[in-house]
């Protein structure tokens, strides 16, 4: 008989120890599966313009008040309309832009006269609640400029965005981190690199 | 005359056979024309008006867009998860501070919680992992993998350290139960149970891609974010002030990352100890925990220990497997209606209820539909897509709830006999109250 030096003190011990193996290898194994799915890329969600359909849950869903979307305007789509569907109410009285006639809740699209007889509107961010009305009227009357972006500078990046779950037509979207807006100027690609400044240029 | 007038008439149909044939080889131009054309209204429909050509020097404004914050934060979080973890555990077993340990939970709950805004947590990864696992499309992002993993492996060497101080939902709680109410440990039992569903139904949902059920009920997170909705900011709330007394609920009867946690916890390296030396069996210790997972010493109750024989062994083993195999069946058969919390599956079930029974679908989902370009076929085959899914992870979902239930209830009515005051190393959550209590010291140097 040959002497055994006894390690395990108890019956105990010894399923612990080899619980403590039998639970290591599938831990382990998770990142081996895993492996060459997992990205260090960071992925942000981002609306599809092309998907939208402006029904307004935006405001209402995102885990933010007031919510991460807003309303963006594709300049070099947009028509400089005197007459802008997104900016004036449908019927409105008069063809002015008194509060009254606006078709935006909160008065977030400015407008500035450019030259004859063009207008620029852009939105004023700080106001803007991404309730999608413009958004829907530009694109049923106009040029369809007018449309809902996530902005990341607010957007907290949650693990399930509440708006995706709850988007009507699965317009929002995983998006590399480094191509973050889903523009619909199609002349502009937006990347990282060339971050915006909020400056703009006068006329 | 009607020579001449049938003359006529042959010489007009002539010439209009001719007209015919002189165009018809322009038919498939013209054709082509007018399909191309439609196409480009197809296209205009939202480009109506042109581009204007401005004949002042007007520049396009530039774009207000501003970015997430870069990528190499995200491996900051990973490195403070890793630096309190190691903190935590030195203080839960070397250092044997409750005092360390509430100031790493402070932390924790102002950079994980209010900094970080709850987002990213251990809770959720589940879910992605559990999505990356069975979904070959979507690619898990490198710190949701880690802050999976990285507890978890800590469990192994030194107990539920990441409960104790590090989980910024574990330290809200743990910094708000200022009082301990025992709960009646039958009680305890049956609510302690509620957490493995969860996990359960958390990981079959986030499987079959269908949602994050654990991040759209998170309790805290809309407090950490200081806004959201107002039902779950209640709930967080509710828990809190019942926290108050009855410590960590949410930790005990609802956290689905807890069930992980005490699976690997109860085969640890090391766990916190209650005493520091050896136990002398006062029974100081008893009152001090308000989880209720010391498990009494046998020294001084002459406690029956019930001797169970090979023969009951083996009966039970049979029933805990049987218990399995029945929720397995029972979830095999519930999947379509777990499937129904599914958004592609409410869908088809409003536009099929519209269809036939000519209830109108008022939902922005089906609204979202008529507009589509979408055919009812295709919905239809999705929804089957989806309940297919449903009903082949669901049976999984059952067996493993079967047979850790049975587990469960096994273990509590086996009971091996022990010498010494020790917390259950399932369910202790390392937060060192018990420290105190204990009149053995070692000396420091």
């Amino acid at each position: 008989m040959e002497k055994r030096e006894n390690n395990i003190k108890s019956r105990r011990e010894f399923f612990r120890k080899a619980g403590r193996i039998t639970l290591a290898v599938p831990l382990l194994s998770i990142p081996a599966l895993l492996a060459k799915k997992a990205y260090s890329e960071v992925y942000v969600w981002q609306i599809d313009p092309y998907k939208c359909t402006a029904c307004g849950l935006c405001k209402t869903s995102c885990v933010l008040t007031p919510s991460a979307v807003k309303c963006t305007n594709a300049y070099e789509m947009c028509g400089y309309c005197d007459f802008c569907p997104g900016f004036l109410r449908q019927g409105a009285r008069a063809y002015d832009t008194g509060a009254e006639n606006q078709l935006c809740p909160v008065g977030a699209i400015k407008r500035k006269f450019v030259e004859e007889p063009y207008f620029e509107y852009t939105i004023d961010e700080e106001l803007c609640d991404a309730c999608g009305k413009c958004v829907q009227a530009c694109s049923d009357f106009g040029n369809g400029s007018l449309h809902l972006q996530i902005m990341h500078g607010l957007c907290v990046n949650c693990n399930q965005c509440r708006i995706a779950r709850v988007c009507p037509s699965d317009a929002i979207k995983r998006v590399p981190a480094d191509v973050p807006y889903m523009s619909k100027d199609l002349n502009k690609s937006i990347t990282r690199k060339g971050a915006a400044q909020t400056k703009k240029t006068e006329s | 005359m009607l020579h001449k007038q049938k003359r006529l008439k042959v010489k007009y149909l002539n010439s209009k056979g001719k007209m015919i044939k002189k165009y018809s080889r322009y038919l498939p131009y013209f054709l082509i024309a007018v399909m191309l054309i439609w196409h480009s209204v197809l296209y205009a429909q939202q480009m109506r008006y042109p581009r204007p050509e401005f004949e002042t020097q007007y520049t396009y404004p530039e774009y207000q867009y501003n970015y997430q914050r870069a990528p190499y934060w995200e491996y900051l979080d990973v490195a403070v998860l890793i630096a309190a973890l190691s903190i935590t555990s030195w203080l839960v077993i070397k250092k044997r501070s409750r005092q360390g340990i509430m100031w790493v939970s402070v932390f924790s709950l102002a950079y994980f919680g209010f900094y970080r805004q709850g987002c990213i947590c251990a809770v959720g990864s589940i879910q992605n992992v559990s999505l990356a696992l069975f979904n070959s499309d979507y690619s898990i992002p490198l710190s949701a993998l880690l802050f999976f993993l990285i507890p978890l492996i800590f469990a192994l060497f030194s107990g539920r350290v990441f409960c104790a101080g590090v989980c910024p939902l574990g330290a809200i709680q743990e910094l708000t139960g200022f009082k301990k109410v025992k709960v009646n440990p039958k009680l305890e039992a049956v609510l302690g149970a509620i957490p493995y569903v969860y996990l359960g139904l958390a990981v079959l949902y986030s499987a079959v891609g269908s949602q994050f059920i654990i991040c759209r009920y998170d309790p805290f997170v809309g407090i950490f974010r200081l806004g959201g909705p107002y039902t779950i900011i209640i709930f967080g709330a509710l828990l809190l002030i019942t926290g108050i007394y009855i410590n960590r609920p949410y930790c005990r009867y609802l956290c689905p990352y807890g069930v992980l946690q005490g699976f690997f916890s109860r085969f640890s390296w090391k766990h916190l100890t209650i005493t520091p030396a050896e136990c002398r069996n006062c029974r100081l210790c008893e009152p001090s925990c308000p989880y209720g997972v010391i498990l009494p010493s046998d020294n001084l109750k002459n406690t029956e220990v019930t001797e169970i024989g090979r023969k009951m062994k083996l009966i039970y083993g049979a029933l805990i497997l049987m218990m399995g195999l029945s929720l397995a069946y029972f979830f095999y058969n519930t999947a379509p209606l777990l499937a129904r919390m599914d958004k592609r599956v409410s869908l088809a079930r409003e536009i099929r209820l519209e269809k036939e029974k000519g209830i109108k679908a008022v939902s922005e989902a089906a609204q979202a539909f008529n507009e589509s370009a979408r055919t009812e076929e295709e919905l239809f085959e999705e929804e089957v897509a989806v309940i297919n899914r449903f009903r082949a992870g669901a049976p999984w979902v059952g067996l493993f709830l079967g047979l850790s239930l049975g587990i469960r209830f096994y273990r509590r009515i086996i009971r091996h006999p022990r010498t010494e005051y020790e917390p259950d190393r399932g369910r202790c959550v390392s937060c060192g109250k018990c420290f105190e209590y204990c009149p053995v010291k070692i000396k420091t140097e």
